[in-house]
Parts: C-alpha cells; structure tokens; sequence
C-alpha cells in the first residue's frame, strides 16, 4: 500500500498536468467550453424546478425566498453530481485505458486519482456558480458554509471507494459496467435531492439508514440551505463506512493488478 | 550494474477460471487453483550486458510482445524473475496517450510525464525534443493537424529524449519517411555506441544486424537458439520454410571463413557445384576485381520428378546485407518438368561492380519465387569470394557506379 502511494507522489506531476489538461480540453474544442461542465448540472436544476416546484415549493418550511426549492435542488445536485461522476468514471477507468496499461509502465493509481481530481475541479466550477446563482436569486448562505468541505471529502472518499471497487471487478466482468448506471438512477430517486424526507410516509422513513448517501446530501443542503452543521452522528458513520469501502477498493485494486492487464 | 538484464526461468500463462467470481475469490483464498492454464512463454532464461544489443525474431505468437511486456513490467509473469538494472525506456508503441486536441508541445509533458519524468527534467529536455523531431510551426498546433509521419516524429522524439541504460524497442518503427527513420535509426545506433543496451524486437531482419551482436530466436514460447545473428537469422529462415514443407532437415555449421553455411531443404534438387569463374578465360576465381568479367555457374542434381524448378541467387555482403538477388521465376526461365536423374546447369554472366570487400553466395533451388512453398535445397553463404580494386580509382562502399564528377571554374563577378 505504501508503494503504492509513493508512486502516486512520484507521478504527482503527472496528475495535476493531466488533471489541467482534461479541464483545459473542454475550453479548446467547443465554444461555450469549460461552461458546459455548469450548465448541465444547473439544467437538471431548471427542469426539476420547473416540473415539481407546483407540487413542492410549499413544503419547505422555514425559508421564505421564493426560490426556496430551487436552491434546496441545486445543494443536492451539487453533491450528486460529484458522487456520480466520480462512479461513473471510475466504471470504466480501466477498460478505457486498457492500451496505456498494457504497454507503459507507471503506478496504476494515478488514473483513479486523476479522474478524482478532474470531477473534482469540475465541482467546485460548480459550487462556485451555484454560489453566484445564490447571489442573484437573494439566498445568502451563512456560516455553515465552511462545513460543506467535510461533506464533500466524505462524499469523494465513498464515490471513489464504490467507483474503484466496481471499476476494478469490471475488467473482469463487464455486465457491471451496463447494471451499475441503471442502479444510480434508483439510487437518486431513493435520496432526498428533489424532495425533502418529510413527505416519505414515516414507517419507511426506517429505511432511509441504509443509504449511505443520506446523511451527505441532507449535509450540502444544512449547510447550503438552512445555514445549519450537518448531522454529525450520522455522517461520522458514513465517514466510517466510506473509509472501509475505500481500504476494501485499493486491496481489491492491489490484488487484482497483476491480472487485470491480462484481461484487457 | 547499468543497463543489464537477467530472465531467469521466466514464463506467463493465461487462466481461465471458469467463473469470474472463482477468480475475485482467488485473490483472497490462493488455494483456489484456475481451470485451466494456457502457457505463451515458458522457461525463458537469458542475459543482457551492459551495452550489448541484441534482437528477439520469431513468426507470429511465438511470444515476441508478451516477453516485451513482461521485461517492462506492464504484465507480470506467472512464474520466473525479471532483473533489471539502471533506468529502462521502452518504446512498445509510438504516440502512446497523445490527445489530438492538444499540441505536439503539450503531448510531449504529458508523454514524458506518464514515463515519470519531472517537470524540470521535461522543460530541460524540451527543446531537444522540439529540435530532433523536425515539424517546425507544427509542434505548437493540435495534433489532429498532423500527418502521422509528424506524429511518429514527436512520439520518438520523446521517447528516446532521456537517454536510458536499457532501452527496449517492440517494432513499431518501420513507421515514417525514410529521412526520419535513419535519423531515428541513428540515435539508436547512438545510443547503443555511448553504452545503452538495447533489446529489439522486429521482423525486420535488417534492422537486427545493424544493431544486435546477438539474436535470440523465439519459438512456441521457448528459446529456440540464441547466438551471432547471422547463424539465428539464417536458421530461421530456414525455419520458416520447414513450417511450409513437413520434411525438411536443417543444418548449420561455420565454415573456416568465417562465413555460417546453412543449408535446409527436401533434397530432391541439390546443388551439386557453384563456381565463380572468369567469363574470359573460363578460371575458377577467389578473388573478383572491380569491374571483371565474371560468371557463376550452379550445376543442379535432380532426385525426383518435379513439376517446376527455379533456381535463385543471393549475393550479400560481410554485414549480411543483401546486395544483390533474383531468380529464374522473375526472369521468366522456369523449367518445366525437370526428370529425377537430370542435370540442370545456370550459367549467370554478369560484370563485378561490387565495392572492395568480402562477398557470400546463397542458391536456393525451389519452385515458385518463394522458398515457401517448394524448398528443395538452400544454402546460405555456400560460395564466398572477395572483390578487390585493381584499375579503377579509389572508391568505397558496396557498389561501383561509373560515375564521374564533372567540374567547372568560374571567377566570381564584382558589383560596381
């Protein structure tokens, strides 16, 4: 594990240039660039607003700014968007560099961390907007802000965890690559983002422990939203499940290394 | 120490585990054991000096890339031991990891930062780079604007811009125009006179003799000879044909010369004689001038009905290389139904405009313009002669060319 982490650090500049340059790539090509890395996210924001404000917007008790779901979706999404990209990235990572694996050599770990690196560069492009977009719509967020960064490490720490570990097994079985965007989309509607968890009927509100990504969201929007420190408790056992998903994923990628070039 | 490499007992097998989930358990539980076990190398032991070059041949899936991937460490081997001293650059496909959007500049940090050099090492190195592949403007434009010669540039510029104390080099470089590829073959060559090792894998058999003391021939996996590369090319030449005709004996021996006579085929045409001779006088010759008359002269002893025979004639020189070749196929001479028992004598005059130096003879008699199909008898290097210069002006190089300069003077006018 360690010389793991040694290449890494040796290959650090490695990972911050590939890191630039993927950021750079998106401004070369397309006219709006790096804007797009925004406007998708802020779309889905739109549409939700748009679609279920009618059937929503009353049930947010406490806040009085008119605009009050929409700023409640775009804290969700802001930290669903990092989750998903990072897994969703992560999937393929291997198979979409199969040539480079096979024929150089360099420490494998580098191209996990690069595409934790670019997802998350790309979300806090996103925060950022979303900040300003805060501004414009008169929704000042308070001192709670400065919670969100643990939020967000705990976040990547689980989404790089689950990534790694179904990106690794993926080589080897590729129906993971087809099931595993199809349970995110389960996974999205099963978390609070574009409703609250009050108007989940109380005897399934049990349930909500088993997700993980609960206590994260429901984070972003305390401290985005309603300026209050997320649930400690229960983000310490996220936390703590995160670090075990992420220690099971790099023994996972160790052990499957040798082998997994022979399969690509 | 620098630049060396010791494969001790090396060998890779592919398993197949019957479910993916039994492999997953494998890693956790080695006592569980996979299905079956296919081997592409096995007991593959060898060394490499410091600054000794030398070439891996061998047809199709004998294991040439798989014994490349193994020594770079991008596939670890299943049993056996890699060592490896000093820093290693290999060179298994050129362009590797460039993006067509960013420029050649921007692809050569990225392309040496995935070999692991620094920063400051890169910028150092960068206007070497620049400067050695040659595409002027272009290095600071999108690579999707580039010809794939440019491309080629960049990439071994790259690759081979920290000199290395191995360097391994799988065939990618038959690529570009003929400029860059001497150039590319030069810093090769440049390389290996400062003291680099280097390892080359190709099919080009040229390629092996200008730059290897050593071949190894590779075969199902296994080493099957490992020696001077003229005595490992030849006997897989004739090794290639063997696969084509199931009854065929090969055998090899150094002549006192120096010269390796290898000689394979069926037997059922054999040379009986080959003689160089004065086309004047008609005297057997050792030694050629510079512009004699000459012939040679084959006599073929037939051992059995054939449909078709065709006789050819290589010339090569010292090196290997070769300077000359044809045969009857090409020039429209096949004999048609030759009868067991016959005779068939080639006469070939022809004037010696061969450079000064030490030439061998290969006749192959076969039956179409391959060895592959029909390989009665090859013998390479049966017949050696010398050339020296006697008449003509001093010269050098394999060919003479009636070349003369043609000069004038002229008194450079002044502006008033």
């Amino acid at each position: 594990m360690f010389g793991m982490l040694l290449g890494a650090w040796r290959y650090r500049y490695f990972i911050f240039s590939s890191i630039k340059n993927e950021l750079r790539l998106r401004f070369i090509r397309s006219r709006l660039g790096g804007l797009w890395l925004i406007l998708n996210p802020l779309a889905q924001v739109v549409i939700f607003a748009f679609v279920l404000s009618a059937v929503l917007s009353s049930k947010l008790p406490g806040i009085d700014n008119r605009y009050a779901y929409s700023i409640f979706l775009m804290a969700g999404i802001l930290g669903w968007s990092l989750f998903l990209e990072i897994v969703n990235r992560c999937l393929t990572l291997f198979i979409d560099n199969g040539n480079i694996l096979k024929k150089l050599v360099f420490p494998r770990i580098a191209l996990p961390l690069i595409a934790t690196g670019s997802a998350s560069v790309n979300n806090a492009l996103l925060l950022l907007a979303i900040l300003a977009i805060f501004g414009v719509l008169g929704h000042v967020p308070g001192t709670a802000l400065i919670w969100l960064p643990v939020m967000m490490v705990v976040n990547i720490a689980l989404a790089l965890g689950l990534g790694l570990a179904l990106g690794v097994l993926n080589v080897f079985m590729r129906d993971i690559g087809q099931i595993v965007p199809v349970v995110l989309q389960f996974v999205f509607w099963f978390t609070p983002i574009v409703y609250t968890v009050e108007i989940i009927p109380k005897q399934y509100q049990g349930w909500l422990i088993l997700n993980p990504l609960i206590p994260i969201i429901t984070g972003y929007q305390r401290a985005l939203l309603y300026n209050r420190p997320p649930d400690w408790t229960d983000l310490a056992i996220v936390a703590l499940i995160a670090t075990g998903l992420l220690a099971f994923a790099l023994v996972l990628f160790r052990k499957a290394s040798p082998e997994m070039v022979d399969q690509l | 120490m620098s630049g060396e490499l010791h494969v001790a007992n090396l060998g890779k097998s592919y398993r197949q585990w019957g479910s993916e989930w039994r492999r997953v358990a494998s890693w956790f539980a080695p006592s569980i054991a996979p299905r079956e076990e296919h081997w592409v190398l096995k007991d593959v032991s060898f060394s490499i000096g410091p600054g000794e070059g030398v070439g891996i041949i061998g047809q199709n899936g004998a294991g040439k890339s798989t014994l490349l991937k193994l020594i770079t460490g991008t596939v670890r081997p299943t049993q056996g031991i890699v060592q490896l001293g000093g820093r290693v650059a290999a060179i298994l496909e050129l362009g590797m990891g460039f993006n067509p959007d960013l420029t050649g500049r921007e692809n050569s940090y990225h392309s040496a930062g995935l070999m692991g050099h620094s920063q400051a090492d890169i910028k150092r190195a960068m206007p070497e780079i620049e400067a050695f592949a040659e595409i002027g403007e272009y290095f600071d434009q999108p690579m999707r604007t580039y010809s794939s010669g440019m491309l080629m540039r960049v990439a071994f510029s790259v690759a081979t811009a920290f000199k290395p104390d191995l360097l391994i080099v799988d065939e990618a470089l038959s690529v570009g125009d003929s400029y860059f590829q001497h150039k590319s073959f030069g810093r090769m060559r440049q390389f290996r006179d400062e003291g680099v090792s280097i390892m080359l894998v190709t099919h080009g058999l040229g390629d092996v003799r200008t730059l290897c003391d050593r071949v190894i021939l590779l075969d199902k996996g296994r080493v099957l000879k490992d020696g001077l590369p003229d005595e490992v090319i030849d006997y897989y030449n004739a090794l290639v044909a063997e696969k084509e005709n199931a009854k065929l004996s090969i055998e090899q021996r150094r002549e006192k010369n120096g010269w390796l006579l290898t000689k394979s085929g069926t037997g059922e045409a054999r040379v009986k004689s080959l003689q160089l001779l004065d086309a004047v006088s008609g005297e057997e010759l050792a030694v050629a001038h510079v512009g004699q008359a000459v012939e040679l002269r084959l006599e073929a002893t037939i051992y059995a009905d054939l449909p078709r025979l065709v006789l050819g004639f290589m010339i090569r020189d010292k090196q290997g290389h070769v300077v000359w070749g044809t045969n009857t196929w090409h020039t429209r001479q096949i004999q048609d139904d030759v009868k067991s028992g016959e005779m068939v004598a080639f006469r070939l005059p022809f004037t010696c405009t061969l450079g000064p130096g030490s030439y061998s003879v290969s006749p192959a008699l076969v039956s179409s313009d391959t060895h592959l199909i029909n390989n009665y008898e090859w013998i390479d290097n049966l017949l050696v002669f010398d050339v020296i210069n006697v008449e003509r002006d001093f010269f050098i190089g394999t060919n003479w060319l009636d070349a003369r300069f043609s000069i004038t003077r002229q008194t450079e006018g002044r502006a008033q």
